[in-house]
């Protein structure tokens, strides 16, 4: 028997859970995240495997999905001294890079850069020609002050060459290993949040090496011997950790991707909305033929606007250890603040003193968690008025993510659970599993390997079957390079936008593919 | 006299996403161009009307082509001090100042980021109150004032002047040239004396989009008292609160056409408002009811923070509060109304001011 193992990170715990061939849960765990994030990876992986009693050699495939990136970034810790080189003099110099970031993140990564000749316009004609002298000139007054180097090409979506060819230089002068962050490989069209993404992925260097590392080793003491490595990525999808050295910055916003993903599997649906419920906070996301819904606005990162792919998700401030008050009005206050991971010392039931959505279900005879005796004296009409509350707050907040007015499928994941309402308005049916505690590091393990590919095109000059055919290869290529089988690859989005104001039928396709894990 | 420094941009910036009426575009890279000017250059000097001098000339700054490009591509920095050199040479009269032609959106931004750069001061007013589509929907054409000449130029220092016989003409022969440019280009039209600005300009826009943005970012006194702000600020109307359950648009002749149906909460439970909306918000129907309609504005903001929308933002389920907000008198005048009203839009129906609407609604 072969066997998958998948952590997964969130803010409260760390969950692990072990697959067989089949992908049947086997063993699941959870232990409290720490707060140097590895040490609870540890815990939980060490558990998960002692509990299981299977042979660590048999375990083929190790999964990640950690918030050690988002949290360099946010405690601004272990992040390298970026270089910053955007090509595209004379255009684009009214907006420099790191306008409008927090000051001491900009400290933090040496606030270096330079713009220098080069860069397309929209159809592919250079803006200025670029010069590799000048390049090399600006390597030579940086050497010894930067430890990574973030290339971001004006349009270089349509013409990756150039910041190819700057990479090469920079390869040639600092060194083969010297970290080199290409923009055309990490975000789309709109410059400011793809050169923001660039500058984090490059700042990153040195969290991804430590996090690959720390991860491998892990592994290598519980005796997993013979495991392909993955880290998770924000799209839902895997990739190899050898390839999440160069995209560290991908990493960021796994956590909710993969409870859908994992709710998804669970539920056996594609097509649902999914609610997670935690001990502080729920997140809903959309799931769309079996893959998160992805956000349409821009992103903030630690303070910081960015554009790449991040799921739709939206966060309430109502878990299971969410706080019930009451006013002397008799007005009702649940949330946001909570008693998070010590609900088994402070909520009624395990014998505190503070009254959580969690007391009030027990009292509703929805769990059996605790001591009943302990919330028998809160009045039944009570209890009701919060679980009225309750679902008022979740259907509000089903019906936000919803896109039209029909009513839709439900999972219900994590481990708050218990607190949701039996029955929901806009809700054809609610679906629970009794692994959805653990939804989000079963979603770790099952995940598929992806690739995504944007560029502009000329319909007038190139027909559309040979640019969805050109867009298509490149996804499939960047796919494989990741770590995906190319004999499972399948196409899962095309999306044509043409470009308003602009002239030769110019549209912008992007195309995704997934396949499975080599 | 004053000074903005980055926090005004800021609001001013929310202000303009609110008097863009749904449309003009988000001006967040316009916003970070002031920003990045003002980082530079210090803070931009701000002139009312009766500041200036009735001969000397001032010049709008605006960017023309794909929104997309944009994003991408924006200028160097100079395109403007160098095309207000140009076109002053031309004049034979130096260019004083810059104003917007356009409250709402992106190009409510560019004239503060030509201040900044230029060191030369920025007029509150502007030649709209709001966001409109076509270059002729301006209060300067109303007055009379040619939008020639006009000036098309790029980052890479190309520059042309245009003279035409009518303004469609300067669209036409603008655009060509923008596209050839990089499908993204800096433009300045309407030249204006002092004495023009004073006469067709919208005074106090500015300093109106700035007031907008600090009450909308003022939480802490709550909801109510904002929204009671804004009204006050703006005579406006509070139309509808509600949510969004249909959204149509297409899109024709590089423009965004559409309707949205918003259900009614709190006090508007039980009923329904329609928007129609052609780039900007049009007309508004409660329940079936016209209740402001062009030149009059018709505004989004989020239901919980007021933060204005543009309807490229709205989608099923967002909750949204609508404002209606009287247009400056000079869109009231008959050519006004012929150029901006419901029938130059498609609409077989004559325009009635907000106020008369709904004052006999509320009584």
């Amino acid at each position: 028997m072969k066997y998958r193992l998948g952590i997964d990170v969130g803010g409260t715990n760390t969950d692990a859970v072990i697959l067989d061939e089949s992908l049947n849960v086997i063993e699941s765990t959870k232990s409290h995240t720490t707060p140097d994030i590895e040490t609870g990876i540890y815990n939980s992986m060490k558990t998960v495997i002692d509990h299981s009693g299977i042979d660590p050699n048999m375990i083929t495939h190790a999964m990640l999905g950690t918030t050690q990136c988002t949290n360099a970034i946010v405690e601004r810790k272990n992040l390298a001294k970026v270089g910053i080189i955007r090509l595209g003099y004379p255009a684009s110099v009214s907006i420099l890079p790191y306008t409008a970031w927090p000051e001491d993140m900009v400290k933090v990564l040496s606030g270096k850069y330079s713009i220098l000749h080069g860069g397309a316009e929209y159809n592919g004609n250079p803006i200025s020609d670029f010069d590799g002298n000048e390049l090399r000139q600006l390597l030579k007054d940086w050497r010894g002050q930067v430890e990574s180097i973030a290339i971001v090409g004006v349009f270089s979506s349509i013409k990756p060459e150039q910041e190819n060819e700057a990479a090469a230089i920079i390869k040639e002068e600092y060194g083969e290993d010297f970290p080199v962050s290409l923009s055309s490989t990490i975000g789309s069209i709109g410059l400011i949040e793809r050169e923001n993404a660039t500058i984090l992925n490059a700042a990153l260097h040195n969290v991804i090496q430590r996090t690959a590392n720390g991860f491998a080793q892990s592994l290598i003491h519980e005796g997993v011997k013979n495991a392909k490595t993955y880290l998770c990525q924000n799209d839902g999808t895997l990739m190899s950790i050898d390839y999440a050295r160069h995209y560290p910055i991908l990493t960021i916003g796994s956590g909710p991707t993969n409870s859908i993903r994992g709710a998804s599997y669970l539920a056996d649906s594609k097509n649902a909305v999914v609610l997670d419920i935690g001990g502080t906070t729920a997140d809903l996301g959309v799931l769309v033929n079996g893959f998160p819904r992805e956000s349409s606005i821009a992103v903030d990162v630690g303070g910081i606007r960015t554009n790449f792919r991040m799921p739709d998700i939206i966060s309430i401030g109502l878990g299971g250890g969410s706080i019930v008050t009451e006013d002397d009005n008799g007005d009702i206050t649940i949330g946001p603040e909570s008693v998070g991971y010590q609900i088994e010392e402070k909520s009624l039931v395990f014998g505190g003193k503070t009254m959580t959505t969690t007391d009030i279900a027990v009292r509703l005879g929805k769990s059996d968690v605790g001591e009943y005796q302990n919330v028998a004296g809160i009045s039944l009409a009570f209890a009701q008025r919060v679980e009225d509350k309750i679902q008022e707050i979740i259907e509000n907040a089903i019906d936000q993510m919803k896109t039209s007015s029909d009513d839709v499928d439900l999972i219900l994941v994590g481990g708050g659970a218990i607190i949701a309402p039996k029955q929901l308005q806009g809700v054809k049916t609610i679906i629970q599993h009794p692994q959805g505690s653990v939804a989000n590091a079963i979603g770790a393990s099952i995940a598929q390997v992806s690739g995504d590919f944007e560029k502009l095109y000329s319909y007038e000059k190139v027909q559309r079957e040979d640019a969805l055919n050109d867009a298509r290869s490149f996804a499939e290529d960047q796919a494989v390079a990741a770590g995906a089988n190319v004999s499972t690859l399948e196409l899962v989005d095309v999306n044509e936008t043409p470009l308003a104001y602009a002239p030769g039928k110019t549209t912008k396709v992007r195309i995704k593919v997934v396949g499975e894990l080599n | 006299m004053r000074y903005l420094n980055k926090e005004d941009v800021k609001n001013i910036a929310t202000g303009a996403s609110l008097f863009g009426a749904g449309g003009g575009g988000d001006p967040y890279v316009g916003m970070m161009m002031a920003i990045s000017a003002i980082e530079k250059n210090g803070p931009v000097k701000l002139l009312s009307l009766d500041e200036i001098d009735n001969d000397d000339i001032y010049m709008p700054a605006a960017s023309m082509g794909a929104p997309l490009v944009m994003t991408e591509k924006f200028p160097k920095g100079d395109e403007f001090t160098r095309a207000f050199n140009r076109l002053g040479k031309y004049l034979g009269k130096p260019i004083t100042g810059t104003f917007p032609m356009e409250a709402g959106g992106v190009n409510s931004m560019i004239p503060i980021v030509v201040a900044a750069q230029a060191g030369i001061p920025l007029v509150d007013c502007d030649g709209m109150g709001r966001a409109f589509p076509e270059l002729q929907m301006t209060t300067f054409h109303l007055g009379g004032v040619s939008a020639t000449p006009m000036v098309v130029t790029d980052e890479k220092g190309n520059l042309s002047i245009l003279e035409t016989v009518t303004d469609k003409w300067s669209e036409l022969l603008a655009r060509d040239q923008v596209v050839e440019m990089g499908a993204s280009a800096s433009v300045s039209l309407y030249p204006s004396t002092g004495q023009q600005m004073k006469k067709n300009g919208i005074r106090g826009i500015i300093s109106r989009c700035e007031k907008v943005g600090e009450i909308v970012k003022n939480h802490t006194k709550g909801k109510d008292w904002q929204l009671n702000q804004l009204l006050d600020l703006t005579k406006g109307f509070h139309l509808f609160d509600g949510k969004i359950v249909d959204i149509s648009r297409e899109t024709r002749d590089g423009f965004n056409y559409g309707e949205m149906t918003i259900q009614g909460l709190n006090d508007y439970k039980d009923q329904q408002m329609v928007i129609e909306f052609q780039n900007e918000n049009l007309i508004a129907k409660r329940n079936d009811e016209i209740v402001t309609s062009v030149p009059d504005l018709i505004c989004l903001a989020d239901m919980d923070n007021l933060l204005p929308s543009t309807t490229e933002s709205i989608k099923y389920g967002k909750r949204i509060t609508v404002l209606g907000l009287p247009a400056d008198k000079k869109w009231r005048t008959p050519k006004g109304i012929e150029t901006v009203g419901p029938r130059y839009f498609g609409y077989d129906f004559d325009y009635k001011t907000i106020e008369s609407i709904n004052e006999e609604v509320e009584v």
